[in-house]
């Protein structure tokens, strides 16, 4: 009997998220053993019409990472859906809308204008941009177009589970590879993740003062970092209370503060709005000017809080769009 | 006892109230019955005229059994109107009472919109949020908790000693919270009171005094309420009690140590005479003073500045009252419910430069001649101008900071009457010629007509119109010397000058200058310009929207003694009912911590009522119901999204803004 399929693909993304497969090393093997890697363009020659030759479902699953961000993406996901039984949403950007998502803050239009002709190292006087289409003498060339803004995966097609993470750590991977292996799959639409937030699996919980209030929030190179007291007791601005467990607290562990990346537990829609609300419920202020003086100090808040997330979120970004917004 | 269908399954039932043309006549009813009917989980959608009326309830009830509703929206009115009526009639007809939910499309719709196309619409959208909140809700309990026996009353005006004393008389203990040294605010100041001209001393201070006695009522004065904490029945309120440097319980009022003073003579403003007369930095403030007991001022005591006095007032004392190390004491109260009856401050009237107040000497306010015509006051009675003669023609002016749309547009009731009632006592102590200056004579109490025309009776003179200015430039001979009023007499309708000795300012009544800390403190709304607002000015015109918080007296808006009174005695009525029944129920809104708490800690820190700890054995957050006050920091805070509020969880909320966004 053949080995089932699966398929690794991206889209926006960094790469990040490929390396971490990668990074599976010796747990890959068995991995690789046991299925046939059908689709895989990081590590494998990849053509559009091998996928579309394939059979509807003939793929058992496919974990796509990176945003949607362009008509590639769009048209690439949207074929992989019909290959495959399931699709994973691998990592935050596909999850959430990750990192690039950010770019939700800005028109499509300004984009380009800023990457194209803006930026101090562009020379580009006669202002050229990137067009679907082009003629040339020998035809008709074509590019993939740019979304008006950042979709995440769920936004485009119907996903099935999600594996959280910038990138997903390493042990999340494992377990969502087997539970797919070995059928054990938890109800559809579940992040393959922990239910609570890393503060109860991180390693300075203790530390953490019962009554906790924070006059000042101080950023990473400003101060001289504890290694083992709690670092939002410190005044750093660690997001861990309001992030899915999951990674075993790998930046708190490097002496930084948790961004993040795993995004909201269950309970939360809106990770960015919850993880403000829950950050200025700590400010330890008497007055208007307080709250002012210690907020002044989160630098950047919608990058701070938002990173992963903008185009999941409830407001999914500055532009808004009524047409495709998730209902 | 909850009618659920054999299968589970929710069966909501929407009834559409017309509010007789109310909503009916802005909203289109048939359409959202009909509208109501395709949305999810609905059994069963119909209207009718009134739905709180007992028919009404009956058509409810009726239905619930019918069709075996299990959830059911009203459309109607406001909740704060009718949430409790709809609730007992779903029990009554077994249903959990918090199986209902209203959607307001009175007040946030059929009265606040233009036209019918929009109002349907609204009311749709906030059916449909009605309805898709109520398939979330829950099978709820309501709490019952005991209500503290004693009551505060805060202010010693008329309206709280009248208050304080009605309540303390049913066996109930009082707190008493007055800021000055001595209850009786401002009635204690006037010499008659308008319309019987009854002496105010005569029928004010034995109940002052009353109050010093009665075994129910505990007497605060000098002392502030700085917190309060809690709910309707359960408040704790804690109240400063400023030092007077003697000691309350050891002085017996004898006036000793003010007569042994360093200060031979009274040098420093005597607050109680507004001004008019001087006093010691040891004082007692007028001789009615209750308690009766001395205090010590620390803005001109040579003792309290420097400490260098002899101190011969503390060897006068006998009793060894005197305490200059007293300091600023706290106390906490546990009552079950509140009355403000905080009173009112005089307009100041060097507002209005043109009358001159400041200015001219002989310029005089209403509370200033009402001590003047006191017989215990700083003339002993006797009008005098400031040079110590009698005033042959006096002015008055009523009206001033009142009905006027530079200070105050509204009229402060009591005006005209003190206006006649002063001219009535000036002219009977110094037969001067009087002329009142009024806009509109208003006598709409009962026997002020008569109070006016007997007024009239004694030749004063009334003349209609605003004055313009006070000014002392004469232009006349007979105007040497004299203040003249120049007026339009807008009844003969010519421009006039009159020239008197004094003028007299009838000011109005505006609200404390610190009501907006008041406001604060106990968490209440004041009307337009801060007189505090009650709950409804016709039906419920001593509550408050803060419930187990009542309001007496010229606090919540200029009035009179005789409508103090009556309200003092209502709103203690109010509160007597309140401690009367025993018990107040709860909504059943307290947190809990749902699974998957991660230990953060976050709501613990923003709880403020300390509700909330870590347990030591599982490092997870678990709330104390009994100490929970369903404020929803906690939810608000928790970044885990898992501390949930019983009657407001997320999926609730987001289903009701869905139930907006989705359907119009
Ligand atoms: C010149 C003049 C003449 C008048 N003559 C008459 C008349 O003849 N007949 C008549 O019926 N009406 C008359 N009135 C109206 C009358 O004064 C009021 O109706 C009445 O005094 C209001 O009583 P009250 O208890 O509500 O307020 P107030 O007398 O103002 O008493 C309020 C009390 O509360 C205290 N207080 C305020 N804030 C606090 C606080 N935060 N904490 C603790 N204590 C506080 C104050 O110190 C004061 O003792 C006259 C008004 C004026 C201005
Ligand atoms: S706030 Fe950050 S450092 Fe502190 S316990 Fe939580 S995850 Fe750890
Ligand atoms: S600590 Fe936070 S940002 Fe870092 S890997 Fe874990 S979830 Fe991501
Ligand atoms: S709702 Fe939460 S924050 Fe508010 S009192 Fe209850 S436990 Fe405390
Ligand atoms: S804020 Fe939420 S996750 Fe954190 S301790 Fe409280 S209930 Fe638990």
């Amino acid at each position: 009997m053949s080995k089932p399929k699966i398929g690794f693909y991206w889209c926006a993304s960094c790469g990040g998220c490929d390396e971490a497969v990668v990074d599976l090393a010796e747990n890959i093997l068995s991995v690789v053993e046991a299925v046939d890697i059908a689709v895989w363009p990081v590590a494998m020659d990849f053509k559009r019409s091998d996928v579309e030759n394939m059979q509807d479902g003939e793929m058992v699953v496919t974990f796509i990472n990176g945003a949607i961000r362009n008509t590639e993406d769009r048209e690439i996901v949207e074929i992989l859906r019909e290959k495959s039984k399931y699709i994973v949403a691998f990592g935050s950007c596909a999850h959430l809308g990750g990192v690039p998502g950010m770019g939700n803050l800005y028109t499509r239009e300004s984009i380009l204008e800023c990457s194209y002709s803006e930026t101090p190292s562009v020379v580009n006087p006669e202002k050229v941009c990137p067009q679907g289409e082009t003629t040339v003498p020998e035809g008709v060339l074509t590019l993939p177009v740019l979304e008006e803004r950042v979709w995440t995966l769920d936004q485009t097609i119907e996903v099935d589970y999600y594996l959280p993470g910038c990138p997903p750590p390493v042990a999340l991977i494992v377990d969502g590879v087997t539970a797919f292996l070995t059928n054990q799959l938890p109800p559809k639409g579940s992040v393959l993740g922990p239910k609570h937030s890393l503060c109860l699996d991180c390693p300075r919980k203790d530390t953490k003062p019962e009554n906790m209030l924070i006059k000042e929030f101080k950023r990473p190179h400003e101060t001289e970092i504890d290694l083992e007291t709690c670092l939002l007791a410190q005044g750093l601005l660690c997001l861990g209370p309001a992030t899915r467990s999951g990674c075993g607290a790998a930046c708190i562990n490097g002496n930084m503060p948790c961004t993040g990346c795993l995004g909201p537990t269950d309970s939360v829609r809106d990770y960015g709005a919850k993880a403000l609300s829950g950050i200025a419920s700590l400010f330890d202020a008497e007055t208007e000017a307080d709250i002012a003086r210690i907020a002044d100090r989160i630098v950047d808040p919608a990058g701070t809080f938002y990173r992963y997330s903008l185009p999941g979120s409830l407001f999914q970004g500055k532009v808004f769009q009524k047409e495709g917004a998730r209902s | 006892m909850t009618a659920i269908q054999g299968d589970g399954s929710i069966r909501i039932g929407v009834f559409i109230c017309h509010c007789g043309i109310n909503i009916a006549a802005k909203v289109n009813i048939s359409e959202v019955v009909e509208f109501a009917k395709t949305l999810p989980h609905v059994a069963y959608a119909t209207d009718y005229q009134f739905l709180c009326s007992d028919p009404g309830q009956e058509l409810i009830k009726t239905h619930i059994r019918e069709n075996n509703l299990n959830r059911i929206v009203v459309a109607s009115c406001s909740p704060l109107m009718h949430e409790v009526t709809f609730r007992r009639a779903a029990g009554e007809a077994g249903l959990n009472p918090f199986y209902v939910q209203m959607a307001n499309i009175r007040e946030q719709v059929s009265w606040v919109t233009k036209d019918m196309k929009s109002s349907t619409t609204k009311a749709k959208a906030l059916v449909a949020a009605a309805v898709r909140r109520v398939a979330r809700h829950d099978a709820l309990e309501v709490r019952q908790v005991p209500v503290k026996a004693d009551v505060l009353v805060v202010g010693g005006g008329i309206a709280g000693i009248q208050a304080a004393l009605t309540i303390a008389n049913s066996d109930k203990k009082v707190y008493l919270v007055e800021r000055e040294p001595t209850i009786g605010g401002h009635m204690a100041q006037f010499d008659k009171t308008f319309p019987t001209l009854d002496c105010a001393a005569c029928i004010l201070t034995p109940k002052m005094s009353s109050v010093a006695v009665h075994p129910n009522i505990t007497l605060l004065t000098f002392s502030e309420v700085v917190s309060v904490e809690g709910y309707t029945g359960n408040f704790r309120v804690r109240i400063k009690r400023k030092p007077r440097y003697v000691i309350e319980d050891k002085c017996v009022g004898c006036n000793a140590c003010v007569d042994a003073c360093i200060y031979k003579q009274p040098r420093f403003p005597d607050e109680f005479n507004v001004g008019l007369s001087k006093r010691k930095p040891v004082y007692m403030p007028f001789p009615q003073a209750t308690p009766s007991v001395v205090l010590i001022d620390p803005e001109s005591c040579i003792q309290l500045k420097k400490g260098t006095c002899k101190m011969p007032c503390v060897d006068a004392c006998d009793r060894n009252a005197i305490d200059f190390n007293q300091k600023e004491e706290f106390l906490d109260v546990d009552v079950g419910a509140i009355i403000l009856a905080t009173g009112y401050q005089p307009f100041n009237p060097s507002r209005i430069p043109e009358y001159g107040y400041g200015k001219y000497p002989n310029v005089y306010t209403g509370l200033e001649v009402e001590r003047l015509v006191n017989a215990a006051g700083p003339t002993q009675g006797q009008i005098v101008l400031k040079d110590g003669t009698k005033p042959k023609s006096v002015g008055i002016i009523h009206c001033v900071g009142s009905r006027d749309q530079k200070t105050n547009p509204y009229c402060s009731r009591v005006c005209c009457m003190y206006s006649l009632k002063l001219a009535h006592l000036i002219k009977e102590r110094t037969e001067a010629e009087v002329f009142n200056f009024y806009i509109d004579m208003r006598a709409a109490g009962k026997g002020y007509e008569e109070f006016y025309d007997r007024v009239m009776s004694e030749q004063v003179q009334v003349i209609r119109g605003r004055v313009a200015e006070v000014t002392d430039w004469a232009v006349t001979p007979e105007e040497e010397g004299k203040l003249v009023l120049r007026v339009e007499d807008t009844l003969v309708g010519v421009a006039r000058r009159i020239p008197v000795d004094m003028v007299v300012l009838s000011v109005g009544l505006e609200p404390q200058p610190d009501v907006e800390q008041v406001q604060r403190l106990f968490n209440i709304s004041c009307s337009k310009g801060g007189w505090l607002l009650e709950r409804h000015p016709k039906l419920a015109p001593v509550s408050t929207f803060t419930d187990g918080i009542f309001i007496a007296g010229a606090c919540q808006g200029p009035k009179d003694i005789p409508d103090c009174v009556a309200q003092a005695g209502a709103a203690a009525g109010e509160a007597m009912a309140l401690i009367d029944k025993g018990h107040v129920d709860l909504e059943p809104n307290a947190a809990h911590v749902r699974e998957n708490c991660s230990g953060c800690r976050t709501c613990i820190s923003a709880c403020p009522f300390h509700a909330i700890s870590l347990d030591k054995e599982t490092g997870l957050s678990v709330v104390n119901e009994a100490l929970c006050k369903g404020c929803g920091t906690c939810v608000a805070s928790c970044p885990s999204g898992v501390a949930q509020q019983q009657m407001f969880t997320d999926e609730q909320i987001y289903e009701e803004i869905e139930g907006i966004m989705n359907y119009v």
